[in-house]
């Protein structure tokens, strides 16, 4: 939105496309129709989303919702489907802002019902007005994990716990970056402040928790974890995961642009310049696709993007679009500065990388599991695409969105080669599932 | 599996999942909405029969397919409720349909 | 330096299926194959098993084609005892269907063509009316504008990637070993064998066979054999998972035995480019859903291209050196189809010389312009 609203006062003609029906992508769902009472709850961060969207839909771009792209060629066409209907669109410049998702956390139980993520329930509780009826626990590591545990206890709900993979080694390798993080003090007495908050209404922190669990038959029934080598297990309806979360890199990966394993947090992310720009000529990433970097920072990146295509449309030139871009910059450095510290303090664990148990479903669609995976390699499967030809692993519906970095892990380990001889999936149209009815309607075109 | 903190109250649809008529908020997806009635699961694998239930309620992982009104394989959580609408828990391998 | 009986260059179906015949006959064979995203046929692959359309312009071929078809029953259950694995190769025939008169026309004369070409051996398929098609297809509405088929009693189809995988299962239990990231750069001899240098390391044997498709342009002039071959781009479109619906195999369309249907047979002159395109798509997703119109309701989940494999003529080259003996190209863009007859006539020929018979007509010597007079 940011990026939309900043070319369109520059002077570009901007079509925006959302795959939700209500602008607001994830962090600022259903800013428009939140209830009064559930916008208080969440507070100030989700709240600047409003005044966002509403420049958003004043400004002249246009809007599109409910419009899945499905496709993108190297010079920025894309292929839509909106309402059944399939259509194209192309502009002299492409800006890709599709965000993050949830790291996939492939823990033992990880497909039971009442699994989910912590992304899930913020979606819940601020698309549907709701929290888990039952006892919920939050699990993983990072800043969203101690913030949905907040917001639930202040809904009411049931939380028994938040048990966090975050060890004591962890803060000692996190400070080196205090220095560089106190010129972020906000983000670091948030999250003081959370902690304070949970403990003071009765729910336990357990750290330097491993060995995460999910137990059940059908469903889930309890959660089992590992704390000072000692084992536990605590009776919950619902889990919630949150180890993290990594730049969707669909689209970037299937309209061929160049990708950089950024080992600190352990994903990949497309290579860009200090613009957005990709390695496609006519591509460029915005927000938390291109890098987490969280969601103040996406919309700075977004600015950034806009001054670019600006200044490569001939409405500005260089001078102008670097003299604008510095005091984003400034902002932005701000912003990136707690990334090294939250980054040490919160790396994916390696047993949630790489899944040491058997059993462990890695691809959900498909129902591979580890095991499935080492056999496959010691077949000599030498990397993620000659895997899923040996055994679909990535070929389900959601198309190695769930499984894809595990795989990379999985083979590296297995092979003992580094994650970038390794590679990813080949990411290949569509991105989302569209008819072929609708394929064979634009044939005609 | 989840409540509501506020009732619809004057802003409700009804829809029917599995026979079953539930009153749930217009603006709410149907996947959210099959999670206020307590499914057990909302669609079983093709490969296994394992039960599911929506897990990521963003549109990527795929496991809230449901049959929508005769169409197979809809993710529940891209879709807004409508008044009348058939939910279906998408039971294993889709039909080809006619 | 590693040694073996044969080397195999290449682990796609041409690679796969001669190294696993060569193990089946106990030889010690080592398969050197390139990496995860090197150009794999072998991983786009249809999975077709056809005998209709081959070999118009040499018969060879076409019999080539239906001897492979024959032996493929049998080769699928070797695999199963070998590997564990089920290709679920189905050979109930195979319809190419036509979509409108002219179609009709152009098969009708292919057919005299191929007849007359077969002469004794005779040519088997025929055009058949759309109630004769229904039948074949009985869980799918043939759409309006189908106005016949071909039908091909030889033709069939099977799992290209379980295929592929139970090769290699297959050549790994009968001993044989596998070398992935191992592209070959040189293969020179030393008077007494080969020797092949990879990236990696050395391999040396008496024998070796280069297999590796669009690699076979650099390595065949290195042991005096040329194979004049092109890339052509067919693209691919395959679907969620449908409940069973047909095992019948179509030229364009089949359904996997997961489910998915799968649509294809474009044929494109764009090199090595195995991206996709809009155009394209929608047009084999069109003739798909003219085919059969309840398709129409389906979702496509992936769409890739395939660079095939082509002879000028679009039938196999099988070589062996002359100047350097105990050297062979083998490859065809037919992979699946002639697995069988590679897993064993092939692998014969390389062990104890035993030549098929008028094999010759597959040497890519056919191939030279005659000296201008």
């Amino acid at each position: 939105m940011a990026a939309a609203v900043e070319a369109d006062a520059l002077g570009l003609s901007v079509l925006l496309l959302d795959e939700q029906t209500e602008p607001g992508g994830q962090i600022y769902r259903n800013i428009e129709s939140i209830h009064s009472d559930t916008l208080d709850l969440l507070g100030d961060d989700y709240r600047q989303g409003a005044a966002l969207t509403e420049r958003f839909r004043k400004s002249n771009a246009a809007y599109k919702p409910g419009a899945t792209v499905w496709r993108v060629d190297e010079d920025g066409t894309v292929a839509y489907s909106q309402n059944g209907k399939g259509a194209t669109a192309s502009g002299s410049r492409l800006l890709v802002a599709t965000g993050a998702l949830e790291r996939p956390a492939p823990i033992p139980g990880w497909t039971l019902p009442g699994v989910m993520t912590a992304g899930a329930a913020q979606v819940m509780l601020k698309s549907a007005d709701m929290v888990p009826s039952g006892r919920v626990i939050v699990a993983g590591c990072g800043p969203l994990a101690l913030l949905i545990t907040q917001q639930l206890i202040a809904t009411g709900a049931d939380v028994v716990a938040l048990t966090e993979t975050t060890r004591f080694g962890d803060y000692i390798s996190a400070t080196p970056h205090l220095l560089g993080a106190l010129t972020s003090g906000s983000y670091l007495r948030k999250g003081r402040q959370m902690r304070r908050e949970i403990k003071q209404a009765g729910v336990p922190i357990y750290s330097g928790i491993c060995d995460l669990t999910a137990i059940g038959e059908d469903k889930l029934n309890a959660v089992g974890f590992t704390r000072d080598g000692v084992k536990a297990e605590i009776a919950v309806d619902t889990l919630l995961l949150h180890i993290g979360v990594v730049p969707n890199t669909q689209i970037t990966r299937q309209v061929f642009c160049e990708h950089e394993w950024y080992k600190p947090q352990r994903y990949w992310r497309p290579v860009r310049d200090e613009w957005g720009a990709t390695t496609k000529d006519a591509i460029a990433v915005a927000g938390d696709g291109g890098g987490v970097d969280g969601a103040a920072a996406a919309t700075l990146h977004g600015l950034l993007a806009a001054l670019d295509a600006a200044c490569r449309q001939g409405h500005i030139d260089m001078g102008e679009r670097n003299r604008r871009a510095d005091p984003i910059r400034y902002e932005l450095a701000r912003h990136q500065a707690i990334r090294p510290l939250l980054d040490a303090l919160f790396p994916p664990p390696p047993e949630i990388c790489a899944p040491p148990e058997d059993d462990t479903i890695v691809c959900r669609c498909e129902e591979i599991s580890v095991a499935d995976i080492r056999n496959a390699v010691a077949l000599g499967a030498m990397g993620p695409n000659q895997l899923k030809a040996f055994t679909r692993c990535g070929m389900g519906p959601c198309q190695g969105r769930m499984c894809g970095l595990t795989v990379t892990e999985l083979v590296a380990q297995a092979r003992g080669e580094p994650i970038e001889e390794v590679g990813y999936y080949r990411i290949r149209p569509p991105i989302k599932p569209v008819t072929m009815g609708e394929l064979a309607a634009m044939a005609d075109e | 599996m989840f409540r509501r903190l506020h009732e619809p109250d004057g802003q409700s649809v009804t829809i029917d999942f599995e026979g079953e008529i539930l009153k749930v908020g217009v603006q709410e997806s149907v996947a959210a909405a099959l999670l206020t009635a307590n499914p057990g699961y909302s669609r079983k694998t093709p490969v296994s029969a394992a039960p599911r239930l929506p897990f990521c309620m963003m549109g990527v992982c795929f496991d809230c397919l449901v049959e929508i009104d005769g169409v197979p394989n809809r993710q529940a959580c891209m879709e807004i409720v409508e008044e009348g609408m058939k939910v279906r828990r998408q039971n294993g391998t889709r039909k080809l349909g006619s | 330096m590693h040694s073996a009986d044969v080397i195999v260059v290449g682990g796609g179906s041409f690679g796969a299926a001669d190294a696993y015949g060569l193990v089946r006959q106990g030889v010690d064979t080592v398969i050197l194959d390139g990496s995860d995203d090197s150009l794999r046929a072998a991983r786009g692959n249809f999975g077709l098993v056809w005998v209709q359309s081959k070999g118009m312009g040499l018969q060879r071929y076409a019999d080539w084609s239906r001897e492979s078809a024959h032996l493929w029953t049998d080769f699928a259950d070797d695999l199963q005892d070998s590997a564990g694995i089920h290709v679920n190769y189905q050979n109930g025939g195979g319809l190419n269907l036509l979509l409108s008169e002219e179609e009709r026309d152009t098969c009708r004369r292919n057919i005299d063509i191929m007849r007359q070409q077969a002469g004794a051996d005779g040519y088997d398929a025929e055009i058949i009316e759309r109630d004769e098609i229904q039948k074949l297809v009985p869980g799918l509405r043939i759409g309006d504008e189908v106005a016949g088929a071909s039908f091909g009693p030889h033709d069939g189809h099977a799992n290209p990637l379980r295929l592929l995988r139970a090769l290699h299962r297959g050549f790994k239990h009968h001993g044989g070993r596998y070398f992935a990231r191992n592209e070959v750069l040189t293969i020179k001899h030393d008077g007494k064998a080969f020797i092949a240098q990879t990236v990696k390391e050395s391999f040396t044997a008496p024998k070796i066979v280069i297999a590796c498709g669009h690699g076979i342009t650099k390595l065949a002039p290195m042991v005096g054999l040329k194979a004049p071959i092109r890339p052509q781009r067919g693209q691919v479109l395959v679907t969620e998972r449908i409940e069973a619906t047909t095992e019948m195999a179509l030229g364009s369309i089949r359904q996997t035995d997961e489910g998915g249907f799968m649509f294809g047979n474009s044929e494109e002159e764009v090199g090595f480019n195995d991206g996709t395109t809009l155009p394209v798509t929608g047009n084999i997703a069109a003739r798909a859903v003219k085919a059969f119109p309840q398709l129409a309701k389906v979702r496509l989940v992936r769409n890739w291209g395939c660079i095939r494999v082509l002879t000028p003529d679009k039938c196999a080259i099988y070589d062996e050196s002359e100047t350097m003996p105990g050297a062979y190209v083998a490859t065809s863009h037919s992979g699946v189809t002639l697995a069988a007859v590679n897993a064993h006539h092939v692998a014969n020929w390389v062990v104890s010389g035993d030549t098929p018979t008028d094999f010759d007509h597959f040497s890519a010597r056919r191939f030279d312009v005659p000296a201008a007079a």
